[in-house]
């Protein structure tokens, strides 16, 4: 041990200040164990770089990736009763909200945001999973809800994009009836002849896969993420037996027809503008006039001509 | 031999004895009448006060008793007529979910509903209630067949959820319970619904999104069973009854908070110690709900449905 880390370096962090220095630089890719670099890992949208495993999303990173440029309009979502049962179960309800929202400086688990999306107006309902879960409460409800009138008000299609471990059974039955309200929610953008489209992020299960995630016009899930309805531990242990490789996977998903498309994080914008770009402008920008449609002539240059001509062309290019 | 419950083994000791007695009887003594129905006022004594304060952990027992009345027993007492529908058309026949057209005093509709089995047979048969991406799908085409020719639809619920198999996640068992709710939320006729035991979860409210909401006295009605609760928030098994009582499942803990119109009356003891008293009380009860709602217009019942789960939660507590 040297003077200079035991005196030197202490005093010069003192005047230069404290830095904002994350608590984990690294992180381990849960799939292939490699060492990752939270700023590399951030600029390569949380996916493993050794082995293309999709780590979880923060829902602003989403938004932020999604929208043309980065730029969007978070909503401010309507006030919601907070622990209508009054829940505790070894800690209250209450608490282990707070602890969330100082933990992920956000109120709740669904952001809903407004802007463009390959130059269309698009609303984005985006799940944090960090947030208890991305758990489907009273607020997530209220947000799905908010998020289809603000689709329908601007005109916009609709994309969600859950990842949820299901109902926040700390609120019992005031969670379980969101799966209708959100039901009704994706019904109203629907019933306006506006697309809605699912992104089903790691990991979508149990009420909320049970309820507007299920009802896309279109639903594209990420790489390898979870996707089902009963818990694949609870399945096991009913059927005591091992379950089949890569079961309640998107790749699975897609081999069994419940979704369209597995899409990696990276082409996952520009798939979304072309699916929205489709669904939206339906007919060509301009009037075409169609050829060989009889009302026009075209002239037609005599074959001769035509290789004069490209004789010409390649003279002039053998000038150059 | 009757099926008792932990908590009524003081009456059964007492029905015990009440049996023993009579077997007596033949020998000709004369005082024992006078003692089995000073017995039998015992029993009743004491069944009333059991049930006027059962824990949140004893109604999900009482819910789940087998000898209550099930989806078939309520159609045998209240339907006439009754003409089952079978399978999804797409493929298979789930008979966790039965269904199918009859005539309810007077009134032709389609009912369906969970049925749980009442012995080993039938219980396989029906995979004890639990339903498989089909049931969900047939319990949709019905409805729509109801909607179709505008006949009311009764659902019973009882299941303790949506069955957990290989099998059932791959032909989509969330798809099938999203579409069955998006259909409730969609017909245009009456929609009746009453938790008659278990109301598990999303297998259960899948067929419950309905027009008038009821619950039997001592059913239940959950988002999660009290024991996967208890599992995951307390971090152990022991912790289901703290579960039951915090979840706040009972028909009265639903009806005051709003999500159940209103509660049906069980007999004394429970459903299960009389089933056609039951049966009729919640033929009485969906009947006055019935000629309520069939007079009104199938677009305005559509749109106040949708208003009704809308509202739910969006003000704080109803």
């Amino acid at each position: 041990m040297s003077w200079l880390t035991n005196f030197v370096r202490p005093k010069i962090r003192a005047l230069v200040g404290k830095t904002d220095v994350p608590d984990n630089l690294w992180q381990k890719c849960p799939a292939c164990d490699q060492m990752l670099f939270h700023r590399e890992l951030e600029n390569n949208l949380f996916v493993c770089n050794h082995c293309n495993h999709h780590l979880r999303l923060p829902a602003l990173k989403r938004l932020e990736h999604l929208f043309d440029d980065g730029y969007y309009t978070r909503i401010e979502l309507p006030e919601v009763e907070i622990d209508p049962l009054k829940f505790r179960d070894r800690k209250r309800y209450v608490d282990h909200l707070k602890d969330a929202q100082a933990k992920s400086q956000q109120d709740e688990a669904v952001t809903v945001a407004h802007g463009k999306l390959g130059g269309h107006d698009a609303v984005i309902a985006a799940f944090d999973f960090s947030f208890m879960g991305g758990s489907m409460g009273v607020a997530a409800g209220q947000a799905m809800i908010a998020a289809a009138r603000l689709a329908k008000l601007q005109e916009a299609p609709l994309i969600a994009v859950p990842s949820s471990g299901g109902a926040r059974m700390q609120e019992g039955m005031f969670s379980l009836v969101q799966m209708p309200r959100t039901i009704l929610a994706v019904d109203e953008v629907r019933e306006a002849g506006l697309p809605y489209v699912v992104v089903l992020a790691d990991p979508t299960t149990g009420g909320t896969l049970a309820s507007f995630a299920m009802l896309g016009d279109i639903h594209i899930a990420e790489p390898n993420a979870t996707i089902g309805f009963t818990g694949a531990r609870v399945i096991e242990r009913t059927i005591g037996e091992a379950l089949p490789e890569g079961f309640q996977r998107s790749e699975y998903l897609l081999d069994h027809g419940m979704v369209d498309m597995v899409v990696n994080r990276h082409e996952l914008r520009g798939t979304l503008i072309r699916i929205i770009d489709m669904l939206m402008r339906r007919a060509p920008s301009a009037e075409v006039v169609p050829l060989n449609s009889g009302d026009i002539e075209i002239p037609t240059p005599k074959t001769a001509e035509l290789e004069k001509e490209t004789e010409a062309a390649v003279d002039l290019a053998a000038d150059d | 031999m009757r099926h008792f419950l932990d908590f009524e083994k003081p009456i059964a000791e007492l029905e015990g004895k009440i049996e023993e007695l009579r077997h007596l009887s033949d020998d000709g003594d004369l005082n024992i009448a006078d003692e089995v129905s000073k017995l039998q006022a015992k029993v009743e004594r004491q069944l009333r006060q059991t049930y006027a304060k059962l824990s949140s952990w004893q109604k999900v027992q009482v819910a789940r008793h087998p000898e209550r009345p099930h989806f078939t027993d309520y159609v045998k007492a209240l339907i006439e007529d009754f003409t089952p529908m079978a399978g999804d058309r797409t493929y298979a026949e789930d008979a966790a979910i039965i269904g199918g057209l009859g005539r309810f005093r007077g009134y032709s509709v389609v009912i369906l509903g969970h049925e749980k089995g009442a012995d080993t047979d039938t219980r396989l048969k029906h995979n004890f209630g639990m339903a498989r991406p089909e049931g969900y799908r047939k319990a949709k085409r019905l409805m729509e067949v109801a909607d179709r020719f505008g006949l009311p639809i009764i659902t019973l619920i009882d299941t303790s959820g949506a069955y957990p198999g290989v099998g059932a996640e791959e032909r989509g068992q969330a798809e099938a319970i999203a579409r069955s709710i998006d259909t409730c939320l969609s017909v245009r006729v009456p929609l009746i619904t009453v938790i008659i035991g278990e109301g598990g979860s999303g297998g259960a409210i899948a067929i419950a999104v309905g027009s008038e909401v009821f619950m039997l006295e001592h059913s239940v009605y959950s988002v999660i069973s009290p024991e996967g609760c208890g599992s995951i928030l307390w971090r152990d098994g022991e912790h289901a009854q703290d579960a039951a009582e915090a979840l706040r499942l009972t028909s009265q803990d639903l009806h005051g908070l709003g999500f159940v119109d209103d509660v049906i009356a069980e007999p004394l003891g429970g459903a299960h110690r009389a089933h056609d008293v039951t049966t009729h009380r919640v033929g009485d009860r969906v009947e006055k709900a019935l000629r309520e709602l069939v007079n009104i217009d199938g677009g305005v019942l559509r749109a106040r449905r949708r208003e009704k789960y809308l509202a739910m939660g969006a003000n704080g507590i109803g």
